[in-house]
């Protein structure tokens, strides 16, 4: 009952979302836009013209779902069909963060500067959202930044709280995404730390030498997202069965089930329902 | 007794299986003797190797344990954990937010209030709704993120008691538990499992009646911890197996990241209620109980004392409660039409549903009303995008739950970091170099849970 009847008019506004646009279904707003997208910072004097100019900047961004929420097959007579979702700028954010924040950014920054790296260096991108702060890190100076943030007396982060995979199938180049929350005790300050890797090229250096605490939690983002962290001892399944084929987590592995029958009707599968997202 | 030599340990059909080292004895039970004389007569080598688990009455749920004994010393002990996974962080994928809540709950079973807190949390900080919650939610989610609190605590201890032989301890700690259990469903309908924390509030108001019941138990629980700790306090068995085991300081807990009881028996008071405080927990009178003894007495006895504080909370949301019983329409969920659940659930003659009246206002009176809950019914409401992670201080240590939203309706990604997944990697510190007898302690310590550790 969830999908539009087979056989709609191809000639509806509708018709423009066919099959082709299904993988950017789930795209996320705040990702990569392609090379060539403008800055979106304008410049002070021209403030007078800025929804404007705003405006121009977000046509001009890239297009990333056409059409209904939800309806990728068939055509709708709704007027949603010529609706044109355009990609959000990648969140960055500039000194100064705010809060605790500057504090942490600088003295992490001038550890590294001791080991030869600078903070801009190891740390692509600084986002501060919700009132918290993200450093995202590249990744082969992941163990470098991670071992000043547990040793330098002004990081002092001890408390590892996890790893947590994310999948961005729609982000070219960063697909995977490994997320670090780390705690600091002394200072009773948070942190996040995300670090990037192509889909292409699955491998992130472990964090176990610095954080032991960490063996768990890179065990798992392996066993669900299939991100392999070099240097862990022991890289194996921890949830799903040693000889389970492919990485559940990921947004291209199927939920799977069966539906459900209910008072002579059929209920879909959770995943085959609609969705309005 | 059954007994093959090089074969995979625990395989059934030995034979075929691929061929490793050593014998492999399948005890089926009661023949541990036979086990011990065979091996001892034939084996030039002391060392064995044991399964316990993952169905074993003393490991929590399913646990799996890979000990290498030398005698009575373990010298080597793995956990291996996944026999209840089931998928809640990716089912999550495909609810719409508000429906998450059901599934978190299922996480950590003995702390499912928790769970839906954290879960919650972390929705509403994306949001933007974090101080525009009701007081009176957040009132009544500190009454039962408290009440849940003993509950945890007890469902640790009682069954600890039992692990250990003492049957009364577990009928005691089950006795207050159950008493607290009739709590919980009055105010949230359900013993367990409650999805009663949600985005923007609570489900429900507390029910008529609730808060003197709750006060009723206030009066009657000091002597039930009284019986309960008289019975464990001065054990000589209980000290005997809990003193000096699973030890584990202050240095050990920061090179593993630990939390929670394990962390506050080395004598640190980290309490996220105290240090991060979140719902208002800085406004409360309570105490953060510590012990010195960095070993498994010392957190039974950090547990009892916070069974004790949690009750003290518990009472000053009953007097807060009170104190706003004069207030007119004071609500338990946001009163934003685009987010709060929109209908008011009251007890019909076929049960728990829409409120006459509020059917009554959406069937004949708004027009905007029926959108509302239809759109938030069917479709959700919409988080903005990005990501975020609130903490909060589980009966078991930092509980968090990481969501990343892409703007849409549904989590795009939600992750439970569960203390008990986190706490299961000290399972080789607490045991390897105790006495096999010690693991069951230095496992009940850590007071894991196994749903909370696979999801």
């Amino acid at each position: 009952m969830t999908t539009p009847p087979e056989g709609a008019p191809a000639g509806t506004p509708g018709g423009v979302t066919d099959g082709q646009e299904t993988p950017s279904e789930v795209q996320v707003p705040g990702q990569q836009p392609p090379a060539g997208a403008p800055a979106s910072d304008p410049p002070v004097e021209d403030q007078q013209s800025l929804p404007a100019r705003l405006g121009e900047e977000r046509i001009a961004e890239p297009v990333v779902r056409t059409g209904m929420f939800g309806v990728t097959s068939t055509g709708d007579t709704s007027g949603y069909g010529r609706l044109q979702v355009h990609q959000l700028p990648l969140p960055s954010a500039e000194p100064p963060y705010g809060s605790y924040f500057d504090e942490v950014a600088q003295a992490l920054g001038s550890a590294l500067e001791a080991s030869g790296l600078g903070f801009t260096g190891a740390v692509e991108r600084v986002v501060v959202e919700y009132g918290e702060l993200t450093f995202h890190v590249r990744r082969e100076h992941l163990v470098a930044v991670m071992d000043r943030l547990l040793h330098d007396p002004a990081l002092r982060f001890e408390i590892f709280s996890g790893v947590s995979g994310v999948h961005y199938p729609d982000q070219p180049g960063t697909e995977l995404r490994a997320v670090y929350h780390l705690l600091s005790i002394t200072h009773n300050r948070r942190l996040r730390l995300e670090v990037s890797t192509p889909d292409s090229d699955r491998h992130m250096p472990s964090v176990t030498d610095v954080y032991p605490a960490a063996n768990w939690h890179e065990r798992e983002t392996w066993d669900f997202f299939g991100i392999i962290f070099d240097g862990h001892p022991a890289l194996t399944r921890i949830e799903m069965p040693d000889d389970w084929l492919g990485h559940p987590q990921r947004k291209d592995y199927p939920l799977g089930g069966i539906p459900v029958e209910y008072r002579g009707t059929k209920v879909p599968p959770p995943d085959e329902r609609r969705s309005y997202s | 007794m059954t007994e093959t030599t090089h074969a995979t340990p625990g395989a059934a059909d030995a034979d075929d299986a691929d061929a490793t080292e050593g014998r492999v004895y399948n005890v089926a039970g009661g023949d541990w003797d036979e086990v011990v004389t065979a091996d001892t007569e034939r084996s030039d080598n002391e060392q064995i190797v044991v399964n316990m688990g993952p169905q074993h009455p003393s490991t929590h749920g399913v646990l799996r344990l890979v000990l290498t004994l030398a005698g009575e010393t373990v010298t080597d002990a793995r956990a291996s954990v996944g026999y209840l996974h089931t998928g809640i962080e990716k089912s999550l994928e495909y609810r719409t937010w508000t429906q998450g809540t059901t599934f978190v709950t299922r996480a950590d079973y003995l702390t499912p209030l928790f769970n839906e807190a954290a879960y919650c949390l972390s929705i509403e900080r994306l949001l933007g709704i974090e101080d525009k919650l009701p007081e009176r939610a957040q009132i009544m989610r500190v009454l039962l993120l408290e009440l849940n609190r003993v509950t945890s605590h007890l469902g640790g201890l009682g069954p600890f008691g039992l692990e250990l032989g003492a049957t009364t301890i577990f009928l005691q700690g089950v006795r207050m538990r159950e008493k607290m259990l009739d709590l919980l469903e009055l105010i949230t309908g359900l013993r367990m499992n409650h999805a009663f924390i949600r985005p923007g509030g609570v489900a429900q108001d507390m029910p008529p009646g609730g808060i003197e019941a709750i006060r009723d138990f206030l009066r009657e629980a000091p002597k039930l911890i009284h019986d309960l700790r008289t019975l464990i306090d001065a054990n000589p068995v209980f000290i005997a197996r809990t003193k000096g085991i699973a030890y584990l300081d202050l240095e050990g807990c920061m090179a593993l990241s630990v939390t929670g009881p394990i962390l506050r028996a080395t004598g640190l008071p980290w309490d996220l209620r105290k240090s991060q405080p979140y719902l208002g927990y800085e406004t409360y009178d309570f105490d953060v109980p510590t012990a010195d003894t960095c070993d498994t007495y010392g957190r039974y006895l950090i547990r009892v004392n916070e069974i004790e504080e949690s009750l003290k909370i518990v009472g000053q949301c009953l007097d807060r409660l009170s104190d706003r019983a004069s207030v007119a329409n004071d609500p338990w969920l946001i009163q934003d039409a685009k987010i709060g659940w929109p209908a008011r659930l009251s007890l019909g003659p076929d049960g728990l549903g829409p409120s006459p009246e509020h059917i009554a206002h959406i069937m004949g009176q708004s027009m905007e009303a029926l959108i509302h809950h239809f759109k938030l019914v069917t479709e959700g409401f919409r988080v903005p995008a990005g990501q975020a992670y609130v903490p909060i201080e589980s009966p078991k240590g930092e509980l968090g739950c990481h969501v990343v939203s892409d703007g849409g309706t549904r989590p795009y990604r939600a992750h439970l970091r569960d203390p008990s997944f986190h706490h299961m990697q000290a399972v080789s510190v607490l045991c390897e170099g105790g006495n096999l007898a010690d693991v069951i302690p230095a496992i009940a310590s850590i007071d894991p849970v196994i749903g909370g550790v696979d999801r």
